[in-house]
Formats: C-alpha cells, sequence, structure tokens
C-alpha cells in the first residue's frame, strides 16, 4: 500500500501548511474503490485472526459519521461513541469523539465502512488523507521500511527478512496481514499502471481527430491562428498511420507540417507516446536524422504549439465557438445524431456491469453527456490544467467516450470487456444507419486496438506467436457479418431443427477468414456454440464442433473458447459412443491447445488420457478399409492430432507417456495410411525432446518405421520422420538403428528438395547428428553428400545452415572430407559464416573452420580469408560455447599457419583475449584456452607476452581441477609455458606443483603423459623438486616409467632424474668427505 | 392356435426376410411378433383390419421413438404406407423398420424426403417447411411478425438446399445437400429414432424368442 500511495494516488499540491487533499481523479476513486474492498473483506469473515489484531498506532481522521449511525456493538454516550469490542485490556478499538475517530482494528475497519454505507468511499479517503503512512501505523515502522524499500522481493523473502530481523517480535498474524497489505499494494500498482498507460499514448484516430481540428483554425481572417496544418504524406495506412511501415515500429503515427501565424513552419512527429518537432526534411539530412526528436515531448499537438506560438495560445481560447461551427462534416454527423434514450440505456447497461458502484457512475455519466467531453482533459490529470473552452470542442464521439469514462473507473478487465460487447452493439448500430458512416468504423477500430490491449496484459504468459492484427480503418463490414450475426440468432432461438439449420448454413460460410470468426464471437456465438456441445443433443453436437474446429484457428477464438469453458466439454465429449463426434471434438481439441494454458486445462480434466485411448484403434494394416475401419482410423488421426498440439508441453508429454500413449503411437506408426502417420510422427517428434521417449523410440522399434517413412512420398511425413531422427540421433544407439536400417539413403535423397526449407532443416539436423557416429560419415561420404551440403552453405535460413554446417563439422573429422570440402570450395562460405551472429550456427561454424584448419591446404584459404581474424574476434562473443568452439578452432591454425608467431602477434590484445578466457568459469572454455596457451607459448617472443599478461598465475590458480580434459590441457600449457626459465620458479612459488603430482591418481592416459612433462619441465628448479618430492611424486613416476608410450617414459624417467640429481648434489654438499 | 401362428409367422417371415434387406429372419419373426402384438390389440374393435391405423401407429412412434410432433408422426406414417391404404402392412411395418433402425445414407435420404414431402408432390415446397419449422424458434414477444423469423428461416434454407433454384426442393436438391453435409438429413424435424431407443427396440424386438 505504501508504493502505491505515494507514487500511484494523485495528490493535491500541499497548499498552506495543510496536508495535501486526494484529488478527484478517476484514478484515485478506483484505487480507494479497491482498498474499501480490501477493507470489507475483513468484515465478511476472511482473515479473522488477521482482523483482531491491533494496530501499533490508531487511525484517526476526520469523520462525518455521528453517533446515530452506530448501532447495538457500540457504547454511544451523547456525540461520543466507543466500541464494544476492545484490545484485551479494556481500551475500545473505536473511539469516536466528534469530529475525530479513532480505529485500531480491520475488523473495526471494516465494521466501520459498512455502517458507513454509501460514504465508505469518502471515509477510506478521509483517513488515508489523514495516514499518509497507514503501513506504519497498523504494524508499526518496522514493516513499512520492509514494505518500501523491496517492493520487488517475494513475498517469502519478506517473511525471512522480517523474522530474521526480529524473531519474536513477527507474529503470524502480523506477517500474514502484512503480506496481504502488499499484496493490495500490487494490485493497486498494477491497477493504477493500466490506467495510466490507457491514458498516455496517442492513437491514430486520436491524432487525426486532433489535425482536422487544427485544420479547422486554419481560416483567412481575423480569427485565423494558423496558416496550414499538413501531413507530410497524404496516404493513410490501414491502421490509421501515415508515417511508413518502418517508423510505425517505433510508434510514430504520422508527420506535420505546421505553419503557424507568427513563427516559421514546425516539423511535427506525432507518435503513440506523444508530440515533438522533428528536424524537417528540408535540411536534406541522412533519413534517420529528418525523424529526430529535436524538441520536449508533448502530450497533443495543441500544447505543443501553445508553447511554440504565442499567437496560437493567445487565440486559441476565444476561439472555441467558432472553430465548432466548422468542425469538418464527419463530426458534424455526431452532432445531429440524438443521443437519445438508447444511448443513455445502453450507458446505464454498461453500468450495471460494473456491480456496486453502478448508481455512481450512471449518475456521472448523466452529468457529463451534455457536454461532450474531449479526450484531452483525460490525459491531463498530471499536467497542467486545460482551459475549459478545449474540452467544449467534441472531437470524440459519444461512443468513445463511453469507452473511455468506465474503463478508467475501474480499471478492471471485466469492465473492458462489458465494454467491448457494448461497443460493438453500438457500432452496429450505427452501421445499420450507414454501414459507412465513419463514427462506426471508428468504434470498432477502438474497440480492436483494445482488444489487443487487454489481450496481451492478461494472457502475457501465452506461449505462441500473437498474429499482428492490426486494426482495419478502412474495413468495411461485409454482409457476411450480418448473415452471421442473424445465424446465430436463430440459435440462441431456436430448437434443434431450426439450430440444426443455422449451424449448417453457418458451415457455408468460409469460417477460416477473421471477418466470420469475429462476426460469431462478437454476437454470442461462441458461447451458444460452447452450450450446445453440453446438450445431448448428437446433431447439435457435431454441427457446433464442426464450426469451433473451423474458427479454432484464430488465436483469439481459442482464447475465448478456453474461457467458456469449452475444453472441459470437449474433453467430456470424447467419452461419447458417437465416432464422428469423438473425432471432431479431438480435432477442435488439437485446434484449442495451441497455447500452454490451454493445453493446461486439458491435462487437468483428464484429457491427455481420453485423448491417448482414442489412438487405441484396431491394427489396421490393409490399405482398404471398411467405413467402419476408416471412422476408427479417423478417431485415431484426431487423437494423434490432438496429443500433437498437447505434447507441446513438457508435463504433457508425461503425461502422454503415463496415459500409455507410446506403445500405441509405435502401433499406428505402423500404418499405412499417411493422414494418421502425419500427427502420430508429429507427436512423436514433438515429445522426443525428452530422454525418456528417446529410448522408447529406440527400444520400440520405432526407428526401422521412422526410416520407412522417410520413404513415402510425403513431405510433411518425411520432414517430421527426419525431425524426430535429428532428435533422437544424438543417441549413438539410434544413430547406428537408423544406419541398420539404411536411413541414411533416403535421408541424403531428401536433401534434393532443397526448396521445403522446413524439411531441409529437419533432414539436414538428422544428417548432422547421424554424422557424429564415424561409421555413418562413411556412409555419407559414400553418397557425396558433403558435396551436397557444401552447396547448401549458402543462401539458406538460419536453421538449415545451422545443421549443414554442424554435419560439415562431424565429417571434417575424418582426414579425407576436410580435403572434399577444400576441393567443392566449402571454405570460403564457412568462413563468411563466421561473421553472422547465431550462436548455435557460430559454434558449428567455428568446430567446422576448426577442423578444416587441420589439414595445411584448407588452412592457407582460411588464412588467406583472413578466417583466423574472425575466429578470434568470436572469442569476444558472450556465449561460452562459442568462446570455447572458436578458441578450439584456433588451435591447429596456429599450428598450421607458416608464420603463426607473427600472424598471433599482429593480433592486437589477442593473446590478452585467450588468457583472460582463462578466467571463465566454463571448464571447456578453460580447456581450449589452456590449450591455445601451449601453442601461442611454443614462440618465446609470444611467450614473454603472455607470460608478462600473467598467464602463469592463472594457470596456477586453476591446477585444483579434477576435470581431465581440463587437467591435460593444463598440464600442457604448464609444460609451454615453462620454457620460459622464470615461469618454472613462479609455478612453484604459486603451489601449482604439488596439484599436478596428483593428476597421476587419474585414469585418463593423456592427462598421465602431460603431467609428466609438466613436471619433467618444473623439475629443472630445485625447490619445485622438493615439493615434489613431498607430494610422493616418485612412485608414480616409478610407474609411469613402466609405460608403453615412448614419450612418457622419457619424461618421467627425465623428471625422475632431476629429483634424483637434486638429492645427489645435496648430499655431496652436506657429506662433503666422501 | 398359438402354435398355427407361429408356424405362419415363420413362413411369413421366411418370404418377408428374402424381401426386406437388413433384417435376418429370426428378426423379421420378431418384428412380426410385435406386429401380431399391435394389430391384435386393434383386432379388438372387430372390423376386418389390414394393417396398423393411423393413431396406433402414431401410439408407437411416440413410446418408443419419442416422436412427439404430429406433423412428422403424419409425415412418418406417410413414408411407411407406401400404397396410401391408411394402414400399415406387415410388409411395410418390416420395410419402414428396416430404414428406420438400420438403413443406409441414401434409404434415409429417401424415407425422409418422404416424410417431409407432405402432400407427396415430390417436391418440399416452402409452405411444407414454414409448416414443418412453425415451432421451432422461440417467439420474442417484442416482435412484430412473430412469423418473421421462421418464414427467414425457410428462405436461408431454400437457399442453401435448392441447388436448381425453383424455390423448391426436390429430392435431387434434397439427396445433394444431405449428402454435402450429413447434419441435413432431419433438416425439418426429428424422424429418424436416436440410437438409443433404437437400442432399446430391438432388444425387445428381437430378444424375445429366447426369453420364451
Amino acid at each position: 500500500m505504501g508504493a502505491s500511495l505515494t507514487r500511484a494516488v494523485q495528490w493535491t499540491a500541499a497548499s498552506s501548511g495543510r496536508p495535501g487533499k486526494l484529488e478527484a481523479s478517476p484514478i484515485n476513486e478506483s484505487l480507494l474503490k479497491d482498498i474499501l474492498g480490501f477493507v470489507e473483506q475483513f468484515g465478511s469473515g476472511g482473515h479473522p485472526q488477521e482482523a483482531a489484531l491491533v494496530f501499533r498506532d490508531p487511525l484517526q481522521w476526520a469523520t462525518t459519521l455521528v453517533a446515530s449511525d452506530f448501532n447495538t456493538d457500540y457504547d454511544v454516550s451523547g456525540a461520543d461513541v466507543q466500541s464494544q469490542e476492545n484490545d484485551g485490556k479494556g481500551h475500545p478499538l473505536l473511539r469516536l469523539s466528534p469530529p475525530t475517530i479513532s480505529v485500531e482494528s480491520f475488523s473495526q475497519l471494516s465494521k466501520l465502512v459498512q455502517l458507513a454505507g454509501d460514504k465508505g468511499l469518502t471515509e477510506v479517503g478521509a483517513c488515508l488523507e489523514e495516514n499518509r503512512d497507514p503501513v506504519v501505523k497498523i504494524l508499526g515502522p518496522r514493516f513499512a521500511t520492509v514494505l518500501e524499500g523491496d517492493i520487488d522481493m517475494s513475498a517469502l523473502q519478506l517473511v525471512d527478512k522480517l523474522k530474521e530481523e526480529d524473531p519474536e517480535q513477527a507474529k503470524d498474524s502480523e506477517v500474514k496481514l502484512f503480506l496481504l497489505l502488499q499484496h493490495l499494494d500490487k494490485q493497486l500498482l498494477s491497477n493504477a499502471l493500466t490506467d495510466f498507460t490507457q491514458e498516455v499514448g496517442l492513437s491514430p484516430s486520436a491524432v487525426k481527430n486532433e489535425v482536422e481540428l487544427l485544420k479547422g483554425f486554419c481560416s483567412e481572417g481575423n480569427q485565423r491562428v494558423l496558416k496550414s496544418v499538413r501531413y507530410t504524406s497524404d496516404y493513410e495506412f490501414s491502421n490509421g498511420c501515415h508515417s511508413p511501415p518502418w517508423r510505425q515500429v517505433h510508434g510514430e503515427i504520422c508527420y506535420l507540417v505546421v505553419k503557424p501565424c507568427d513563427t516559421e513552419p514546425l516539423h511535427i512527429t506525432c507518435s503513440s507516446a506523444g508530440v515533438f518537432l522533428n528536424q524537417g526534411l528540408k535540411q536534406e539530412v541522412e533519413e534517420d536524422d529528418t525523424y529526430k526528436r529535436t524538441s520536449d515531448m508533448y502530450q497533443d499537438l495543441a500544447s505543443l504549439l501553445k508553447s511554440r506560438s504565442p499567437h496560437f495560445s493567445q487565440n486559441v481560447n476565444s476561439q472555441d465557438f467558432a472553430v465548432q461551427q466548422r468542425l469538418p462534416s464527419t463530426q458534424e454527423v455526431q452532432h445531429v445524431e440524438p443521443v437519445g434514450v438508447e444511448e443513455q440505456g445502453q450507458r446505464q447497461r454498461i453500468c450495471k456491469h460494473q456491480g456496486k458502484n453502478a448508481a455512481k457512475m450512471a449518475r456521472q455519466h448523466t452529468v457529463l453527456l451534455p457536454s461532450h467531453h474531449c479526450i484531452w482533459p483525460y490525459r491531463k490529470t498530471k499536467y497542467e490544467p486545460t482551459p475549459w473552452n478545449w474540452e467544449n470542442l467534441c472531437v470524440v464521439s459519444p461512443s468513445d467516450e463511453a469507452e473511455q469514462k468506465p474503463s478508467k473507473g475501474s480499471g478492471k478487465e471485466k469492465a473492458g470487456k462489458t465494454h467491448k460487447k457494448i461497443l460493438r452493439s453500438d457500432s452496429k448500430r450505427k452501421a445499420n444507419f450507414s454501414l459507412a458512416s465513419l463514427p462506426g468504423r471508428q468504434s470498432i477500430q477502438k474497440s480492436k486496438t483494445e482488444d489487443l490491449f487487454s489481450e496481451s496484459s492478461s494472457e502475457s504468459e501465452e506461449d505462441e506467436e500473437q498474429p499482428d492484427r492490426r486494426p482495419k480503418t478502412n474495413m468495411d463490414l461485409p454482409s457476411e457479418y450480418w448473415q452471421i450475426q442473424k445465424l446465430v440468432k436463430y440459435l440462441k432461438r431456436g430448437d434443434q431443427t431450426a439450430t440444426v439449420i443455422a449451424l449448417c448454413c453457418m458451415m457455408d460460410f468460409n469460417l477460416v477468414q477473421e471477418t466470420c470468426q469475429m462476426a460469431i464471437r462478437d454476437v454470442g456465438g461462441l458461447e451458444v456454440l460452447v452450450n450446445l456441445l453440453d446438450t445431448e443433443e448428437i446433431r447439435c453436437q457435431i454441427g457446433s464442433l464442426k464450426i469451433l474446429r473451423k474458427i479454432s484457428q484464430n488465436y483469439q477464438i481459442r482464447r475465448a473458447i478456453v474461457d467458456l469453458g469449452g475444453l472441459q466439454t470437449m474433453v467430456k465429449i470424447l467419452d461419447s459412443p458417437v465416432v464422428e463426434l469423438k473425432a471432431l471434438a479431438a480435432e477442435t481439441i488439437a485446434n484449442v491447445a495451441r497455447f500452454r494454458r490451454a493445453r493446461r486445462t486439458v491435462r487437468q480434466y483428464g484429457g491427455i488420457k481420453r485423448l491417448v485411448e482414442l489412438l487405441d484403434c484396431a491394427p489396421a494394416t490393409a490399405a482398404t478399409l471398411s467405413e467402419a475401419q476408416e471412422k476408427e482410423v479417423e478417431v485415431a488421426r484426431c487423437g494423434a492430432l490432438a496429443l500433437w498440439s498437447c505434447s507441446r508441453s513438457t508435463r504433457n508429454k508425461k503425461a502422454v507417456w503415463q496415459a500409455g500413449g507410446v506403445p500405441l503411437l509405435a502401433r499406428l506408426l505402423k500404418s499405412p495410411h499417411q493422414n494418421l502417420l502425419i500427427p502420430v510422427v508429429g507427436t512423436l517428434q514433438e515429445c522426443a525432446s525428452e530422454s525418456s521417449y528417446r529410448g522408447a523410440i529406440q527400444s520400440e522399434g520405432m526407428v526401422k518405421d521412422l526410416v520407412a517413412n522417410l520413404h513415402r512420398d510425403n513431405v510433411e511425413l518425411q520432414m517430421h520422420c527426419a525431425s524426430a531422427i535429428f532428435k533422437c540421433a544424438e543417441d549413438k544407439q539410434t544413430r547406428d538403428l537408423v544406419h541398420q536400417y539404411k536411413g541414411l539413403k533416403p535421408l541424403v535423397s531428401l536433401l534434393s528438395k532443397a526448396d521445403n526449407k522446413q524439411l531441409l532443416a529437419a533432414t539436414t539436423g538428422a544428417i548432422w547428428k547421424c554424422s557424429i557416429s564415424m561409421e555413418n560419415v562413411a556412409k555419407f561420404q559414400e553418397y557425396q553428400t558433403l558435396e551436397i551440403l557444401v552447396g547448401l552453405l549458402t543462401d539458406q535460413p538460419e536453421e538449415v545452415l545451422v545443421n549443414v554446417v554442424g554435419a560439415l563439422g562431424e565429417c571434417a573429422q575424418v582426414a579425407a572430407n576436410r580435403v572434399t570440402i577444400r576441393k567443392c570450395g566449402g571454405i570460403q562460405p564457412l568462413v563468411n559464416l563466421l561473421t553472422e551472429t547465431n550462436q548455435a550456427l557460430l559454434v558449428n561454424v567455428t568446430r567446422a573452420v576448426g577442423a578444416c584448419a587441420i589439414e595445411i591446404d584448407s588452412m592457407t584459404i582460411i588464412d588467406r580469408l583472413d578466417g583466423v581474424r574472425l575466429l578470434w574476434s568470436l572469442l569476444k562473443n558472450p556465449s561460452a560455447d562459442v568462446q570455447a568452439s572458436a578458441t578450439w578452432a584456433i588451435c591447429p591454425c596456429i599450428e598450421n599457419t607458416k608464420d603463426a608467431a607473427e600472424m598471433v602477434r599482429s593480433f592486437v590484445g589477442g593473446m590478452e583475449l585467450i588468457v583472460n578466457l582463462l578466467e571463465s568459469t566454463n571448464k571447456e572454455v578453460l580447456a581450449s584456452a589452456c590449450a591455445a596457451v601451449t601453442r601461442i607459448a611454443k614462440d618465446e617472443e609470444n611467450l614473454a607476452v603472455i607470460t608478462d599478461l600473467g598467464v602463469v598465475r592463472k594457470l596456477a590458480n586453476l591446477t585444483d581441477t579434477t576435470d581431465d580434459k581440463l587437467r591435460r590441457h593444463l598440464a600442457e600449457a604448464i609444460a609451454g609455458c615453462c620454457m620460459l626459465v622464470r615461469n618454472i620458479v613462479l609455478f612453484g612459488e604459486l603451489r601449482a606443483v604439488a596439484p599436478l603430482v596428483r593428476y597421476f591418481k587419474s585414469q585418463d592416459c593423456a592427462v598421465h603423459l602431460a603431467t609428466a612433462q609438466a613436471l619433467m619441465q618444473l623439475s629443472k628448479d630445485p625447490t619445485n623438486c622438493l615439493t615434489m618430492h613431498e607430494s610422493r611424486v616418485v612412485k608414480p613416476l616409478l610407474v609411469m616409467i613402466g609405460s608403453d608410450d615412448h614419450i612418457l617414459q622419457e619424461a618421467a624417467a627425465s623428471c625422475l632424474g632431476n629429483i634424483r640429481r637434486l638429492f645427489l648434489a645435496y648430499d655431496e654438499a652436506r657429506y662433503p668427505a666422501r | 392356435m398359438s402354435s398355427v401362428s407361429r408356424k405362419s409367422i415363420q413362413t411369413l417371415a421366411e418370404t418377408i426376410s428374402r424381401q426386406v434387406k437388413h433384417f435376418n429372419k429370426a428378426e423379421v419373426e420378431g418384428l412380426l411378433r410385435l406386429f401380431n402384438g399391435l394389430m391384435g390389440d386393434q383386432a379388438g374393435s372387430g372390423r376386418p383390419v389390414h394393417g396398423l391405423d393411423r393413431g396406433r401407429f402414431r401410439n408407437i412412434l411416440h413410446n418408443t421413438f419419442g416422436m412427439t410432433d404430429d406433423m412428422l408422426t403424419d409425415g412418418v406414417f406417410r413414408a411407411f404406407d407406401k400404397d396410401n391404404d391408411c394402414f400399415v402392412s406387415v410388409k411395410e411395418w418390416t420395410e419402414g423398420l428396416s430404414v428406420l433402425l438400420r438403413g443406409t445414407l441414401d434409404e434415409k435420404i429417401k424415407y425422409c424426403f418422404d416424410v417431409y414431402d407432405m402432400n407427396g408432390d415430390g417436391y418440399i415446397s416452402r409452405e411444407e417447411m414454414f409448416h414443418m419449422l412453425k415451432n421451432s424458434l422461440i417467439r420474442q414477444p417484442t416482435e412484430e411478425d412473430p412469423d418473421e423469423g421462421i418464414k427467414d428461416l425457410v428462405e436461408i434454407t431454400v437457399k442453401k438446399m435448392d441447388h436448381d433454384h425453383d424455390g423448391k426442393l426436390s429430392f435431387a436438391d434434397f439427396e445433394k445437400a444431405v449428402k454435402e453435409e450429413t447434419l441435413l438429413l432431419e433438416a425439418f424435424g426429428t424422424c429418424l429414432p436416436d440410437a438409443k431407443s433404437i437400442l432399446v427396440f430391438e432388444q425387445q424386438a428381437f430378444q424375445e424368442p429366447s426369453e420364451q
């Protein structure tokens, strides 16, 4: 509450020492109402403990209540009142000595507001005015500071913090009350926020109105206020904007050139954020500069002009009447239209939806009706007061006003929705008079923008893409709209016969078209359709589902269906004995369950299990089916479709698994019917992101069927199969199975269908994953896959490129393939791809380039193309994977370039980058950086540079690692750095030696070898020898001497030799007599 | 008597089951027994009868299949009573039921068309539709012309189903529309029993012999 009171509530300026009053603004009113509701809930039995909690300090304010307002629970003595309820010490919780009242618990507060009745709001307002920090009074300053300080903290953290600070005092009820208050605070803030956001921001229509109005000012004669107002471009886009689309994304609506009488022309940008001056086109500047803001931001054109043109601001105030007469004709219509009984009736209906505040709101409206409110004053609440004469200008249609006003009264979703409906009926009514009349279109557009707004704010959890649905300003409602409305009317009024006729006629419309979908929704058709599902009438159910399955392709309809509880009913229908009905329900579920909340609903109502049961159709392997079998297959197909949609949620994947879906899917996978196979494979590939499914696909023998389906002549099926293989082939056994069932060849042949990018992405993905196995690579070589893949390196979408490059990277691990890639001209495109930004792609590209760099000839090309520099610059990439992969790729580059040392030095800051990577937290990055250090250290001069950069200390810091890969490269790097003698001593000083000795305990021979070599170098320093000896290095070294590896033998022996010699020398020095 | 009648039923069933589709001999026997039972009630009036009269037939439709609309039950009677003698004979009974209980889509289309074609002129006219749909919309007290909705409903139905644009539905029109959208089979009112009552009826009619 603290935060919203200080931030959101609008206080009047404190005047003459008196505390500020609450401004009588709609936002404040809604805040007060919410607070009132909060207080009331204590009275209605919610939170009894918290309600009884005695406040730290009483809340006191000047009340309008008098003794007679209080009932029998209170002791009345004259004008004074005391509550019978006391704080346990005989101190009453409520005391009234007019005009001051003091209250000490929420139970009393809630009783008070009940007693106050209509005056409840005034009381809450007065209380807040006089108790600017209620939380402090209620719970004490301790809570309040926490509340103020960390509004972003989660509730639990807060509780913890409180308990930590003062474990005894934090009574449970106190904490709970605190949490309640905090919750209220958040709610208030978010409500206020929605209100504000509605207030701020211009819409194209608002700008248009204002421009039309201003044009009216550009008259001749002594009343002239402006010379001219014109758009820079008269073309109006369908969303009402005049600015080009690439500027619209910045929220800019239009550009104006306004010529005032007293100053030079103003170039004005109207954007959704406000109005400001721009550079103007005349100066022949760069386009981007043209749009640059050169002034402050104003809320509307009028205030901008007033600040820029004194003439305008002087004259505009005296012009209201004259202007009103000269309003454009479209608005005249508004005036002429009688604001009659019907309109008022509608307003009252709006109000009814808003519950108990209805009466108040209605009053407000009727008061407002005669003076057509303009939108400006609403935005003005926080800024300078608007001159009244502006308000008298009618620029907003009554319907607009109706829309704005109440939604401000209670910034709640529900209210918004009722408006939408009302607005639509409004618009319909007008459009009936004249279809093309402006107001009708205007309000439709308005309602649509509001749709977008409310959808995105209330359903931000949806994970699906929101198609860009710009309001269509110039859209005339087609006749279908009215025809559908009529049909919906018959649906509502008809018995089953009429209903079926209406349903059948509705099916004839193009239900995929948005106009039709919206028409059905707008007149409440969805409710009827969903209700029909609940009837016993099979034909009505079927008809309704046939329509729902079509219109549910629209995301708004999907949401609406879920909101109406349609999914629950459809899930129930899945149990129906009527086959056709089951299939239709499943198919509709498949459409609706494309967003997360819907999928969750399906699961929660047991839909997954039922859908899985639909899959259980008789194993129809025959190509031709009887009618009954056909129906059964259709049911299975729809079931699989629905599961496919649902399986996009991880929990649903698990649910499908638990419901025993896998064996059924495996059985259906053997079916010969392609239209059934697509959703089945689709579901499988969707689920294959779970390791359990990958295991099952392998163990249930589905790989064979997947491969078999690759041969079918159906692109979509092939795509899903390839995609499933892509996901599963991460596993070696699956790769082997693909090989075994001869799946590689069809995969390669699918590469020829390069036009279908989705298919290509799936196929190349499968090839990539399969090529992780060397025997598969051999096959791919045989099918000359590399040549094709290299051809796919250019002009492909990223998801294809990632896979193609990945496959090339794997194949290039084989020497012969590196030659092939070079010969096909693959190096150049690969190096070009190093400049991309997609991290997955970069990881693969660097790997491929690194693999190619192993071959000297390829390396020459890479070097010529400046590939090494590109690789090196990728070390700055934020992704650790890219860093590691790039560093690995750099290693062979350094090895295989002729003047490697020179090259490395030529990269300014290059070595520093590598050395700094040694501070990474990623093991792979560390290992790769160590490997690179090893390569760089081969050149003495470079070694000196990296030594100066502190490489020794950084390496020494890493020695405690237990990761074998890192150990190996680290030991190699240490050995490399020991070429510089001072580093040997330094490693000893930095205690890097003892940890190295422990590396012999590792099982990895490569680690042993690297370690032995490092120790051999380090043992050149006597102190190190001592350390090694102390760390019991001799025994493992003796073992290593016995190794088959000559290099290892030699390193171990020479290290041992160094130690031995030290001891001999010591002995000699100690016993010179001998 | 009983053995005689049983024997006659069997022979009759033999002949009929050869002529009527969808039923085997035992099933026809069941239907015949049912028919005889119903006839037995009727025979009490003493007049010689050729079959079930309209009232009795309506009762059956009402009680067994839950069809209550008089206009439609009349239609069903007409559709059963192929020779227009105002009685449903044994043969007409079994033939009719074969469509009602187990008819193919084509048979049902023919049957429904016959039911809806009230005057038997081979067309479903606007007037016929109006009569059949008369009670299908809830009247709204505010409406000036209470029939306006029905008229409009008839219009949109004609628009949807009248493919040759002659303003009335021929059998071909009807058949085409139903083939396009099966839901239109019973476009002008329920004249086929639902799955549940079929099941109940068949259990009653066909399982009787085994119980005896």
